[in-house]
């Protein structure tokens, strides 16, 4: 009755049942380890034009809460579970996570080896994928072809919500101490809550912002986001960057840290199927302790091109892929991984202080 | 660098083979790194005092004296405890009262004293908890009843009470009102070694959470696996239907208690593993006010059950890590050796869920107290893992092997007007079953949810698997149905009950429509990583990780769940299978569902296969691995529970290596095995078979008393008993023929004289024996709570000739290929050796005949089975050489924990575990597994002495004995009047049932008494006063014999004021032995 195919561009084919809305959909298929927080990854704005397989088999188990997103809406272009449940148990629970994909018309797909999945996009990396109800396997491999590549889409641009966005987070009040500019890319709420903890009054910038009016905010720091897809297609942001490096401390975070390693010349890649999932251990060079971190990204820094200007100050230890940077002189750093959890480990919460450390100390310079 | 690293001592009832596996981890672990690593355990039947897991194996009395001793012999640099549970960890805080560390340069790993003192001591965690800002419950220390009570009133009722350093909780529980709390905590203030308690607000209802949490030096700190309690607070945890990861916890909610654990081991300061146990408020927002919304419970600052638990739920070597940090390094210099890729410091990522079902004694204790609560009562636990929570839940099941529990089993008692009741709902082990009664009798999960606390994810999943249980009844089996079911987790067993169908049936359909299980495996990441872990769970999917292996290989069937009669014995030569199989160049592959042994460590088989042991889970593994080469089965290994698969087995023409299944139906068949021996002309004790009572009395009559009573389907040992005369009968009559449902009862002449036990390894030519034990007690106590000592002490050449050539013929004529294991009994009228009983498998006492002739009978079996020859292994048939050394065997009870329970010693098996004592000296060995057990008596002090008539005769050199060593005698009335009558000095006391105080129950409860000695009769009245002197003995852990063999043994071993015993390595004793075979 609700049988569908989540098809890989391999011509991998799985058959499982639709739920949520079953609207035909295609996207770039990655997946996420974490065992907790299906909502704040459905939400995460970096998930845009993908599909998600999450590898924890059940799904939904305490409903969904809408105050516990992570932007406006359902951002994952289609959602792959082992098993969804119907009847979930939690006080905070408003509705299930069926219903939540069909408020949002967003197509998921169950009841198939989710697994099997998971290891076919680990040996092959990852490829675009479809999801839709129907019994004709066909009809997805034709669609396929048609699919332009993830690679090739700028997705960040267009994602920002900065309106609703300042309204929620940008309120000054007579506790701020500090201003910050949000360069959002794909901003997630919980980044935006951090800050105005830390007493923060925060403007939200999109990613193609006005240089001047920027300026004329006049902002005590920098914050750019995460925010889904290839750094390569943001040259546009990159240079905006490049020309105000020199005057205000800069904080990258995933995407963030990205567009401000290429700004300083450093060359990014693709990973062959990323990090998504709260298990990541990170080493801190400087401390030489690991923090557990949360990831979700499918590009990452080059460790060889990075100028003399920056330090690495972060590796993965799973594939010592650069995890964190640093400039030797400006308050500039950037960290690859979600210093804001959400879902994920709360070990990595300081890094925001140490941007505010960044600012002040580039407050006392001055 | 010399490390010194304690194991925990004999299994008892919260410490068990989890030990084995964590304490076997550690020794290689240790060993990898370069380090010499020295051994001290007590209990001979585990794989870490194999002499080539450590460096040094030294099986000696747990104590600071041994330490010591030990320390002066092989000065180490440090001293490993934490992994040998709350054993190592009390001996570590020993030592440092002693001084140990300073005298000695000798420095303590794992956790700093002061951490392991915060975290034991109540009062001292709950200071440290409150400086760091975590909330704990309400709570107050007491060190008297009267203290107790007043912080009760001041907190409010309930409370809980926790004893101080305790085991498992022993001594605590829950009062709902204050004469409650009185008894509790009078027992409490008894149970712990410092006599303090916490009162305690109670928080019963709430979810109860557990971390697993990793700390190194440099202060980088994971999570290994959260857990959650089915159970919520106030069943102990480990009595609780447990899974892992958690199900019900938001993203925020878990990251919250995650944060915690990580701060608490921060301030704790434990380098290693850490235990972190949490209350949570259900149904709570995690948005709104958390910070009073969770308690921390408690902390262990060391390796665990539950660490054994998340190690296997996960893939993480907790024990081999926590091992590594002990001596220094950190978790970035670790690998994870599942992946070998990664590090150890990541947190694993499940893809799948896992189920833990507790398995409780309770059918073999069937007048036990069955309510759970704070203080610990299970044996062993099962665990199952599949995608889902129903699927794995359902395999839980499967896996406790309780005869005739399936998921459909019902009191017989239970009538539905019960179920609005709220007692019907309280926790005891038969609750599960009680919910599905409920639910499948139409009960509201809202009324259940609300008087049990369970949450409402965990009861809807039990609703759907009710209700498709329903549903199917009106199905036609097909395809699609079949798969329907299978994907949800329905056994074959359960599909044929509910359709009137045979197993074999639905096997057959199923595998002609190719409905097959896949295996995935369990590789720490979720799939992220391409690993080797050879660990493997069934589930109905797409995609089957588990390629068949090429080449020769066989399947070993473990033992499952540890239980009483089945421990970890089996596990032991388990796992010595799986490495006899590689040294003949076979793979072998684990079937098992006992996540606390060294057999369901992903690298001590080639393949493990994490699956109950059921005919429907072994028969698909074998299917699944004859794909490219044929499997061979081993069924002699895994206790009753391999054995009890042998027939199914061979009827579906699975090949069984080793002893054929006609041997195993000869042996465990009466009839067939009367018939047998008569063939042989090998001599058993005359009986008869009576189908009711009458007849059973005339047989008795004419075999003459005492006789032994028994069902004949006996399940698990129960309802078997020596009747002396015929009042005494009556009463056993009924009980067999009610546990026998019906069924035949069997009447054997009782034989009073020497048990004699023998392992043997039979090629089908030659039978070799390597040792023989003597039990010091009569028969007449099982063989597993008999002590017993090898070499034997009082056969003749005579009697030892006819054990070699009866058990030579028994193992030759009956076909036996492998192990058998024999009892005897010596007549100790005629002198006549008779055949007990035999067991054409591996038993009980193989690890101690192994490790104490140095004869690896598991190996040399494997080989055997395999086609080699005894004599080509350079082994001939006879009996080995005695070692010049006496090993002794001493069982360890865990009636403390078990109220209701009596302790006396008979024919039904009720000792949880065993210690071994060794020594050149025979009254020196016996002294040290006196020690061991718990039974040592004093040089000085009161015995109390209840004797019943027939008794008295045997009693006489007793209480001489005792006098000439200057022991005060208190006794009961028969007894004493016995005692003056030989001129010595004796107090009489009262029995319970006089109604005069201070009576025998009271003067154990002041602590009048050190040692009790009491036989029983078999006349009601006396039965449940001794009853109660057994049992206020065992509440106050002093030494109670049963038997009075055991106490002259125990009393001669005291033969100077101050008794002094020298430790050595085990490999010394055997050295220093003259005979050795090859």
């Amino acid at each position: 009755m609700n049988e569908g195919y989540l098809i890989l561009s391999d011509g991998s084919i799985f058959k499982g049942k639709i739920f949520g809305y079953p609207k035909m959909t295609y996207g770039e298929v990655v997946f996420n380890t974490s065992m907790t927080g299906y909502q704040e990854i459905l939400t995460d704005p970096s998930y845009r034009g993908q599909i998600v397989i999450q590898t924890y088999p059940m799904i939904g188990n305490y409903g969904i809460n809408d105050l516990i997103s992570e932007s406006n809406k359902i951002q994952v272009a289609g959602y792959v579970v082992r098993h969804h449940e119907k009847i979930p148990s939690h006080i905070t629970s408003e509705i299930t996570i069926d219903e939540f994909l069909k408020r949002e018309k967003i197509i998921g797909i169950s009841d198939l080896d989710t697994r099997s999945v998971v290891k076919k996009i680990r040996s092959k990396g990852v490829m675009n994928g479809v999801i839709y109800k129907g019994l004709d396997p066909e009809e997805g491999i034709k669609f396929l072809e048609s699919v332009p590549s993830y690679d090739s889409l700028d997705l960040a641009e267009g994602v920002s919500n900065k309106e609703s966005l300042n309204i929620k987070y940008g309120k000054s009040s007579k506790n701020s101490l500090y201003k910050i500019a949000v360069i959002d890319c794909g901003v997630k709420e919980n980044i935006l809550k951090l800050l105005n903890k830390r007493n923060c009054e925060i403007e939200i910038f999109s990613s193609n912002f006005d240089l001047e009016k920027l300026k004329k905010y006049n902002p005590d720091g920098i914050l750019i986001s995460p925010g889904p897809g290839d750094p390569k297609n943001m040259e546009y942001l990159v240079e905006k960057i490049t020309n105000l490096t020199n005057d205000y401390p800069m904080f990258g975070i995933c995407l963030g840290h990205q567009i401000l390693a290429r700004s300083f010349g450093a060359n990014t890649f693709k990973l062959k199927f990323g990090h998504r999932g709260g298990n990541q251990p990170v080493k801190d060079l400087i401390s030489g302790k690991v923090y557990i971190t949360a990831q979700n990204h499918g590009y990452a820094v080059e460790a060889k091109g990075i100028s003399n200007d920056l330090e690495i100050t972060h590796v993965n230890l799973n594939d010592e892929t650069v995890s964190g940077i640093k400039h030797k002189k400006l308050p500039i750093m950037g960290i690859q991984y979600h210093s804001e959890a959400s879902p994920g480990p709360y070990d990595n919460e300081y890094i925001f202080d140490e941007f505010i450390n960044l600012i002040n100390s580039k407050k006392d310079n001055n | 660098m010399k490390v010194l690293v304690l194991g925990s001592g004999p299994i008892v009832i919260g410490q068990a083979a989890e030990f084995d596996y964590a304490g076997t981890q550690a020794c290689r672990s240790l060993k990898e790194e370069g380090i010499k690593t020295i051994l001290l355990n007590s209990n001979p039947a585990t794989i870490m005092t194999d002499m080539d897991i450590a460096d040094v194996v030294y099986i000696e009395p747990m104590t600071v004296s041994t330490i010591e001793k030990i320390i002066k012999n092989e000065k180490p640099d440090a001293l490993l405890p934490t992994l040998g549970g709350q054993t190592g960890l009390n001996l570590a805080m020993e030592l440092h009262k002693e001084n140990i560390y300073e005298k000695y340069n000798l420095k303590l790993l794992g956790s700093p004293i002061d951490t392991i003192e915060k975290a034991e001591d109540r009062e001292g965690f709950k200071e440290l908890m409150k400086s760091i800002e975590e909330p704990v419950p309400t709570s107050a220390v007491a060190e008297t009843v009267q203290e107790s009570k007043e912080i009760a009133l001041s907190i409010g009722l309930p409370v809980v009470v926790r004893p101080a350093y305790t085991l498992g909780g022993t001594g605590g529980g829950m009062a709902d009102t204050l004469e409650e709390l009185e008894k509790i905590a009078e027992s409490g203030i008894k149970s712990s070694p410092i006599n303090q308690i916490l009162i305690e607000k109670s928080l019963v209802g709430w979810k109860e959470i557990e971390f697993e949490v990793m700390r190194d030096s440099n202060d980088n700190c994971i999570t290994v696996c959260n857990m959650e309690n089915i159970d919520p607070m106030g069943v102990h945890t480990g009595d609780s239907i447990v899974v892992a990861p958690s199900q019900t916890l938001t993203d925020k909610e878990y990251q919250m208690l995650r944060s915690s654990s990580l701060k608490i081991i921060r301030h704790l300061g434990v380098e290693g593993g850490c235990n972190v146990q949490f209350a949570i408020k259900p149904n709570d927002s995690a948005e709104q006010n958390v910070k009073d919304d969770y308690y921390v419970i408690e902390v262990n600052p060391r390796v665990s059950r539950s660490s054994a638990l998340a190690s296997k739920a996960t893939g993480y070597p907790i024990a081999r890590v926590a091992a590594k940090i002990a001596i220094g390094k950190t978790l970035d210099q670790i690998d994870n050796a599942i992946t070998k890729k990664t590090k150890a410091v990541f947190e694993p990522a499940l893809d799948y869920c896992v189920v833990k079902i507790p398995r409780w004694p309770f059918d073999k204790f069937i007048y036990g107290d069955r309510t759970l609560g704070t203080q610990m009562k299970a044996t062993g636990e099962v665990m199952s893992i599949d995608r889902t929570f129903k699927t794995a839940f359902l395999k839980a099941i499967r896996g406790l092997e309780i005869t005739g529990k399936s998921l459909f089993w019902e009191d017989e008692q239970w009538a539905t007007n019960q179920l609005n009741q709220k007692e019907f709902y309280k926790p005891t082990d038969e609750r599960l079953w009680a919910l599905l009664y409920a639910l499948r009798n139409g009960i509201d999960i809202d009324y259940i949810n609300k008087i049990t606390g369970i949450d409402y994810w965990f009861l809807n999943a039990f609703k759907s698997i009710i209700d498709k249980e329903k549903t199917i009844k009106e199905l036609k089996l097909d395809k699609e149905n079949l798969l329907d079911y299978k994907k949800s987790g329905f056994s074959d067993k359960m599909i044929s009950t509910l359709l009137n169908m045979k197993e074999e049936e639905v096997r057959d359909y199923r595998k002609d429509k190719n409905i097959i299980p896949v295996y995935k495996m369990v590789d720490t990441c979720a799939a992220e990583f391409e690993a080797i872990t050879p660990y493997f769970y069934s589930t109905y999917e797409q995609e089957n990780e588990a390629i068949s292996m090429e080449g020769n290989k066989a399947a070993v069937f473990g033992s499952g769940p540890i239980r009483i009669g089945q421990g970890i014995e089996f596990d032991y030569c388990s796992v010595h299978a799986a490495w006899a199989l590689n040294d003949i160049n076979y793979k072998s592959i684990m079937i098992n569902s006992n996540p606390e042994t060294v057999s369901t460590d992903f690298d001590t088989s080639d393949r493990l296969y994490f699956e109950p042991l059921d005919f429907e889970s072994v028969a698909d593994i074998i299917d699944n691995e004859n794909l490219n080469s044929d499997t061979k089965t081993i069924v002699q290994f895994g206790g009753q529970t391999a054995i009890n698969l042998s027939s199914q087995i061979n009827l579906n023409k699975y090949d069984i290596l080793g002893s054929p299944v006609n041997s195993i139906n000869t042996a465990s068949d009466r009839g067939l095995f009367e018939k047998f021996l008569k063939t042989i002309d090998v001599p058993n004790p005359p009986g008869f078979t009576a189908s009711d009572e009458e007849e059973a009395k005339n047989i008795a009559v004419k075999l003459g008393y005492p006789v032994l009573v028994r069902p004949s389907f006996v399940l698990g040992g129960r309802a078997m008993d020596i009747a002396y005369k015929e009042s005494e009968l009556d009463s056993l009559l009924k009980d067999a023929f009610q546990a026998g449902e019906g069924r035949p009862v069997l009447i054997d002449k009782y034989i009073l004289g020497t048990e004699i036990e023998v392992d043997a390894v039979c090629d089908g030519k030659d039978v070799f024996i390597p040792g023989i034990m003597e039990h010091i007690e009569k028969a007449g106590v099982h063989s597993g709570d008999s002590m017993a000592v090898y070499p034997p002490i009082s056969l003749s050449d005579d009697h030892i000739n006819k054990i070699i050539d009866y058990t030579t013929k028994i193992a030759l004529n009956l076909n036996v290929k492998g192990l058998l294991n024999i009892q005897y009994v010596i007549d100790q009228k005629t002198q006549e050796v008779l055949v007990l009983e035999v067991n054409p498998r591996a038993s009980r006492t193989i690890p101690f005949i192994s490790k104490v002739t140095n004869i690896p009978m598991v190996n040399i079996a494997v080989k055997v089975m395999a086609g080699k020859l005894l004599s080509s292994l350079g082994y001939s048939g006879g009996l080995n050489k005695n070692k010049d050394l006496f090993a002794i065997k001493a069982p360890v009870f865990s009636m403390s924990k078990l109220t209701g329970v009596d302790t006396t010693l008979g024919p039904e098996m009720k000792s949880t575990g065993e210690v071994m004592g060794i020594d050149k000296e025979f009254n020196k060995a016996m002294y040290k597994a006196l020690i061991s057990s718990g039974m040592a008596i004093p040089d000085k002090g009161t015995v109390l002495v209840s004797i019943a008539d027939r008794d008295k005769s045997d009693f006489e050199k007793i209480v001489l004995e005792l006098n000439e060593k200057g022991f005060s005698l208190l006794a009961t009335e028969g007894t004493a009047d016995f005692i003056k009558n030989l001129g010595i000095e004796v107090n009489s006391i009262p029995k319970v049932f006089t109604g005069t105080h201070p009576n025998v129950v009271d003067v154990i409860n002041h602590g009048l008494v050190d040692v009790v000695i009491n036989t029983v009769t078999g006349e009601s009245e006396m039965i449940k006063d001794g009853f109660d002197i057994r049992r206020a003995a065992a509440e106050k852990n002093i030494p109670c014999f049963t038997s009075l063999d055991g106490a002259y043994s125990a009393i001669l071993s005291v033969n100077s004021k101050k008794f002094e015993y020298n430790v050595s390595p085990l490999s010394k004793y055997i050295e220093d032995s003259d005979g050795s075979n090859k």
